[in-house]
């Protein structure tokens, strides 16, 4: 791909152009608001490089799809908004216990149901930590403008590749159908990574066995590797088991290759916290307004710094640990009625004063509203 | 000449998956399954180049226990996961080995939109008229009057038919058989794999534990000669009205035509896009 300066690029497409960029080959997708200009550039775009695009009846068949597409061995995505993300949850456990990598795109809209189909909202984001049932890892990111968008996207390939598991982004309205400037860097200027593949012979291949990274390599279908996949707890051969000493060490590797990896997975940004008494904690679009207050209190000298979150979820919670003998206060500035505010809550453990700034009505969270609240506290 | 299923059985089962199957004795699914392998084997395909897939129930368990690439999905979900290995990768052979609840209720929408695309996908649902892994629930092919534990005084709902579902939805090949006549249930399998384009075969099944117990059809023996009285070749039911026809079990091949199939249009598609 070639270098190009200054393209100016809605979110949605710089999704699009992360995820050629990371090596899509796949994408099956249902149309919905506001995340469907990412199938119809994608259905453009993938058949020119010899991937494929398939739109599916409905949001389950295309994560399902996905999955099959991924098991045949290529990278693929999905993208889709709220009532999409919410039939799509139950292919996400299979995924995530079937270790099969794919990104899974919400651009959230307001909800809960058809809700406000054009209006930003970060309401989604207990849902893709939970939402698909029983205890499982799972990795979320998220993006707070075009350029962060395609690089956010691109991580999700990767990390998806790398720890055999479904990534999904969280988008939020406003950075899909913002335009912004965005250089898309040349081939091999941004890393990207691809699954493992066995390398023993067929014999040998155990599909779910443990490794040092607790990560197995993942044979593509028609690879000469014949092997089980199932959504029931499995063996190391990947057939099922009931046997407690076999679910154990199954179900703490599934959980052990993610948390062996927070560190690279777990990212933030931060501006000013070296010296802060109080950090303002946000995300996404959100995380603009969130910015935009702490210039201006730091311009009045308040000793305010920001955490952005890229990452969601696991919860970067080191991030703000390192501030825990300097900071006095956290304030979580987002988009819904403090779905992460509550994540911070229970991480501080009483070691900051938590308060919010909150925009739960389908509004863009402004800099003022994290101003009011914000100049309360450091009153 | 014809392989004996001793020969076929040793090729294809798994030899590392722990047996027994999870199957209740005189269950029809193992008959179906034994003339899958039987039409696979006629067809020459190694077994690296085949997927089965299968979704969630008794006859979705096939998988695990033979020796291709197989993937037990999701309950109904056994036809999207097979779209997208296929449109991914077309030389693999792709093949969807199901149930009647699997397929045709929580898979129904699937069902029809592979028909639709006519994706070059063989099909085999095991029709066994009921949720056996539940413990008999009425299924959307338990005829109406039958017995299921969610219908005790008899079912009320009309039932599809899968087969004819499948032709009017665009398959370009359906047929049904049942496990009294395997051998043709084998060879409609065989018509099926070799079809290029979406095929289903319908495996009208016994299900003596969960169905036949319940409505007083004797034991295992006695419902496969049920399923041979109520056969009645397609060739034979011109004339016949839908009342005629609705407790009988037509056999044979219902629709069988020729229409480009999704892969070959896709590659089409693949290769003016890279012209542009």
């Amino acid at each position: 791909m070639k270098k190009k300066n200054g393209q100016l690029l809605q979110g949605n497409e710089a999704v699009v152009e992360g995820a050629l960029y990371a090596g899509c080959s796949f994408y099956a997708g249902y149309p919905i608001t506001p995340s469907t200009e990412i199938a119809e550039v994608l259905s453009v775009k993938l058949p020119e490089r010899g991937g494929t695009f398939i739109q599916m009846e409905d949001e389950i068949a295309s994560i399902g799809a996905c999955l099959g597409a991924s098991l045949a061995g290529a990278k693929s995505m999905t993208a889709t908004s709220g009532p999409g993300f919410s039939l799509m949850q139950e292919l996400i456990g299979y995924g995530v216990i079937s270790e099969i990598p794919m990104v899974l795109v919400n651009v959230m809209r307001f909800g809960p149901s058809t809700g406000l189909p054009t209006s930003p909202s970060q309401g989604d984001v207990m849902q893709a930590r939970w939402g698909t049932h029983g205890d499982h890892p799972i990795i979320v990111l998220t993006a707070d403008s075009v350029p962060e968008t395609f690089e956010m996207t691109v991580k999700a390939f990767n990390f998806s590749e790398k720890y055999r598991i479904p990534v999904i982004l969280l988008l939020d309205e406003v950075v899909g159908h913002m335009r912004e400037k965005i250089t898309i860097p040349a081939e091999g200027e941004v890393k990207v990574v691809d699954r493992l593949k066995p390398e023993m012979p067929p014999e040998w291949y155990a599909p779910y066995a443990d490794t040092n990274t607790g990560v197995p390599p993942m044979a593509a279908f028609g690879d000469g590797y014949r092997h089980h996949v199932t959504g029931l707890v499995h063996d190391a051969q990947g057939f099922p088991t009931a046997k407690p000493e076999e679910v154990v060490s199954g179900m703490d590797r599934l959980f052990s290759k993610i948390s062996r990896g927070f560190s690279e997975v777990c990212i933030t940004e931060e501006l000013y916290c070296d010296d802060a008494k109080t950090i303002i904690l946000s995300y996404g679009a959100a995380a603009r307004s969130a910015r935009d207050a702490v210039e201006t209190m730091r311009a009045d000298g308040e000793k305010v710094g920001l955490i952005k979150l890229k990452t969601l979820w696991p919860f970067p919670k080191a991030a703000l640990e390192k501030y825990e003998k300097s900071v006095e206060n956290i304030i979580v500035a987002e988009m819904n009625r403090g779905q992460i505010y509550r994540e911070v809550w229970r991480v501080a453990r009483g070691r900051w004063q938590v308060g919010k700034a909150l925009a739960p009505y389908g509004n863009m969270l402004t800099p003022d509203m994290i101003l009011d609240v914000a100049r309360k506290v450091t009153k | 000449m014809t392989t004996p299923n001793r020969i076929i059985l040793d090729k294809y089962l798994r030899h590392n998956k722990k047996f027994p199957h999870i199957w209740c004795p005189g269950c029809g699914i193992g008959i179906v399954l034994a003339a899958l392998l039987r039409a696979i084997d006629r067809t020459g395909w190694t077994k690296d180049e085949i997927v089965l897939v299968s979704g969630i129930g008794c006859s979705s368990r096939a998988p695990v226990y033979v020796d291709f690439n197989t993937l037990h999905t999701a309950h109904g979900r056994a036809l999207p996961f097979a779209t997208g290995i296929k449109a991914a990768r077309p030389p693999l052979k792709v093949i969807v080995f199901t149930g009647d609840g699997d397929c045709a209720a929580i898979g129904g929408n699937h069902l029809i939109h592979a028909c639709r695309r006519n994706i070059d996908i063989t099909t085999v649902v095991v029709n066994n008229y009921i949720y056996g892994m539940t413990g008999g629930q009425q299924s959307p092919t338990t005829p109406e009057g039958m017995k299921a534990t969610t219908a005790t005084r008899g079912v009320i709902d009309q039932p599809f038919h899968i087969a004819e579902l499948a032709a009017s939805a665009g398959a370009t090949f359906a047929a049904r058989s049942t496990t009294y006549h395997a051998k043709e249930l084998e060879s409609f399998i065989l018509k099926g794999l070799e079809h290029k384009g979406f095929s289903l075969v319908e495996a009208i099944s016994q299900a003596p534990v969960c169905f036949g117990r319940r409505n007083g059809m004797g034991d295992p023996v006695e419902m496969v000669k049920r399923e041979k009285e109520l056969a009645i070749p397609i060739s034979k039911t011109a004339g016949m009205t839908f009342e005629e026809k609705k407790d009988k079990i037509v056999t044979g091949i219902i629709e069988e035509r020729e229409a480009q199939e999704w892969t070959d249009l896709y590659a089409g598609v693949k290769k003016t896009a890279g012209e542009e």
